[in-house]
């Protein structure tokens, strides 16, 4: 039976390994992701380790992707669920190479949208310069999922002499983040069911290795890189600082938020700080590097309104404090629970 | 920002700070009680205390909505959307509060509820025109900013015949509570008050003349932003310095009048009346501190519609809240706080909102809680 993708929607057999299963993966998943390792039709993929990279180690990163809407302003779950892993393994230090993606459908979900996420995908790996070498199909119940899930897991090489870790902070280090605040969270919120708002803002989503490679090339000796997705800024320095032990000290007029953004969070009471990014990232380096770093930084497209934001300090607190854009001094705590919006 | 920025200014910040300096004297100690959450929230969120000289101290007080909220009236509000089977509409900060069992709004949407979190009484009676076959309850909440939204609310549902929608009514009256405060046997350690700034946009600012009179401490009413807050301290010190203590004084005159808002004072005399008495948690019972649903506008009260009787609770013990929320101590004085009480698990009214007094120290200024033990040592 031939797929109908106009108008044809998600049934249990696509998920029952049957027929219609083989149909799905071949019409749609290889046809859009096709590559000689996925050509080979294996349940698993087969690939030379790339020793003529100067490959020291191997990284490995997973992250599941559920996200309502799934279309959202700048992006999809697809292309979002490219940018995480890739992301997520870049931020080791790493080359990402090879994605697989495991998507768990629910019954009655249309297959054109299914099409565009999947050609999302297709588009997201390829500018990104990976490859979708394996993948799996699950069909849920209608009512036992959210249309899609996308769980990607992405293996990369870290080149030798490398040293990304977030427990590499030590004090007299400089804090910089490659770009605007709060971007991504600020386009989901603005199309969520009963907060919708007009907003012109589009989701940051985008895949960072590339400006990771220009990076690494500028300052191999970076002690640690971090995307701040969920809790925002906030929690993700908060997370380095735990992990390093040490405080940090950052100026809030320096953190870049772009001006839609601050408004929207003036309107919903929400602090921008706490806010997801999906194509952000925070780099911790030693001082003499930093000029270096800034000016590569720039250089990227993705990196253009880079900025240092603040300093590593020797804190048995592991406390990350910040000179407010009044002039006051105050605490810049982990997120508690979600951020939700205020009365008055 | 336009319209934000200006009122953050680092600039103009430093001058208000000096002014202060400057004019508070060396000899006294000025403390003065901000009246709402929202000027405890820009007091730490951007820093002001540490901008003020070490004589001028910020004393929190009871304006946050979430915070006196007594925990009966929302385990009520968990028993009409679990026994009647309704959806319950709330504004977001109430999702995490703790009931009566401990359980919040978000742990019995988790256990199946409806529950919607609703940015404004409109998108309530959005979700009640999309439900025709079920009953919506709109959990109202607030202080007299959010008072008039509900009303213009009863009013839509009532001239559409939406016949569906229902409002929970815990709106409360803030000059009460200024009273209960300033009454209390115990007398409030405070030279001067800022007053509320949305509240004084519909109620207007006479309506502290009263007490100012009566109990000789100024009140500046004062904006939300940091400079409006920086303003205001430096109007009350003025103040004080100069004797004048039966004053009320507008800083925040870009929104607030003496008189107030007219049209909406009289859309809420119209569709509420004062209670008898009700409770705050922290300050007990107040009378005729809260409103209620007037009787022409029955059919769309929740608590006819829907019975519900809340089981007394009793508030964990050594928690400092009420004397917090009366201005007697400050968070650092509970013994709960950062130990058993924190906002991932609060015990205590004053951490259970973002705008609470312990929530705010907590999140904004536990680094100073450290640096005084330091000192201290």
């Amino acid at each position: 039976m031939k797929l109908n993708l106009s108008s044809g929607k998600v049934d249990m057999s696509h998920g029952s390994g049957g027929r219609a299963m083989t149909n799905l993966i071949q019409a749609l998943f290889v046809k859009y992701l096709d590559n000689d390792i996925l050509r080979q039709g294996n349940d698993g993929a087969s690939f030379d380790m790339p020793i003529d990279m100067g490959a020291d180690r191997m990284v490995m990163a997973t992250d599941g992707h559920v996200i309502s809407p799934l279309f959202f302003p700048g992006g999809d779950i697809g292309s979002l669920a490219v940018h995480g892993t890739v992301n997520d393994v870049a931020m080791m230090g790493a080359k990402p190479l090879y994605l697989a993606a495991g998507f768990i459908l629910e019954e009655g979900f249309p297959l054109t949208d299914l099409e565009s996420i999947v050609a999302s995908m297709a588009s997201a790996a390829s500018a990104a310069g990976v490859a979708i070498v394996t993948g799996d199909t699950k069909v849920v119940e209608k009512g036992k999922g959210d249309g899609v899930f996308i769980t990607t897991t992405g293996v990369g090489v870290v080149a030798e002499g490398v040293n990304v870790s977030g427990d590499r902070a030590q004090a007299g280090d400089v804090v910089l983040i490659s770009g605007s605040m709060g971007d991504h969270g600020i386009a989901i919120l603005s199309k969520r069911e009963h907060l919708e708002f007009d907003t012109a803002i589009e989701s940051d989503s985008a895949a960072l290795n590339g400006l990771v490679a220009d990076m690494i090339g500028a300052a191999p000796q970076i002690h640690c890189l971090r995307d701040p997705t969920r809790g925002g800024l906030a929690t993700t320095l908060n997370e380095l600082a735990a992990q390093s032990g040490v405080g940090m000290q950052l100026n809030e007029s320096a953190i870049p938020v772009k001006r839609q953004v601050a408004a929207a969070c003036e309107l919903l009471g929400i602090d921008p700080l706490y806010v997801a990014n999906e194509g952000k990232l925070i780099a911790i380096c030693a001082e003499e590097d930093t000029v270096n770093l800034l000016g590569v930084m720039r250089g990227h497209p993705l990196g253009r309104d880079a900025a240092v934001i603040g300093r590593v300090l020797e804190d048995r607190h592991h406390l990350v404090q910040m000179q407010t854009r009044l002039g006051g001094q105050r605490l810049v705590d982990w997120l508690v629970g979600e951020q939700l919006p205020r009365i008055c | 920002m336009k319209y934000v920025d200006e009122f953050r200014d680092q600039r103009q910040a430093r001058a208000i700070a000096a002014a202060i300096a400057r004019e508070a004297k060396g000899e006294r100690h000025y403390r003065v009680m901000e009246f709402c959450g929202g000027h405890t929230h820009a007091i730490f969120r951007y820093g002001v205390q540490g901008l003020m000289p070490g004589n001028v101290e910020f004393v929190h007080g009871p304006g946050c909505p979430v915070c006196v909220l007594p925990v009966g009236r929302l385990d009520e509000a968990m028993q009409m959307v679990e026994r009647h089977d309704v959806i319950l509409c709330t504004y977001g900060d109430m999702m995490r509060v703790p009931g009566g069992k401990r359980r919040s709004l978000m742990q019995v949407k988790a256990d199946g509820a409806d529950i919607r979190m609703v940015y404004s009484t409109q998108d309530a009676l959005k979700v009640a025109r999309e439900n025709p076959e079920r009953q919506v309850v709109f959990f109202a909440i607030g202080f007299e900013t959010t008072t008039p939204p509900t009303a213009v609310a009863m009013k839509q549902a009532q001239a559409e015949g939406l016949r569906n929608f229902s409002v929970f009514c815990n709106h409360v009256l803030t000059p009460p509570a200024l009273g209960a405060i300033l009454n209390a046997e115990t007398p409030i350690d405070v030279d001067a008050f800022l007053g509320p700034s949305h509240v004084s946009t519909v109620i207007g600012s006479s309506a502290y003349e009263p007490f100012a009179e009566k109990y000789r401490k100024p009140i500046v009413i004062a904006g939300f932003e940091p400079l409006d807050v920086m303003q205001s301290t430096l109007m009350v010190i003025r103040l004080l310095n100069e004797g004048r203590l039966n004053l009320v004084e507008n800083e925040y005159t870009r929104a607030v009048t003496r008189e107030g808002n007219a049209k909406a004072q009289a859309l809420v005399h119209e569709v509420f009346e004062p209670r008898d008495s009700f409770e705050w948690r922290g300050l007990g019972l107040i009378p005729e501190s809260a409103l209620q649903i007037r009787a022409g506008f029955s059919g769309f009260d929740a608590e006819r519609r829907f019975p519900v009787q809340a089981q007394p609770v009793t508030e964990a013990k050594g928690c400092a809240c009420p004397e917090i929320l009366r201005g007697q101590k400050k968070p650092l004085d509970c013994k709960l706080f950062g130990t058993v009480c924190t906002p991932e698990n609060p015990m205590g009214s004053c951490m259970v909102s973002s705008e609470g007094a312990c929530a705010a120290y907590w999140s904004y200024g536990r680094h100073c809680h450290d640096q005084s033990l330091r000192a201290a040592r």
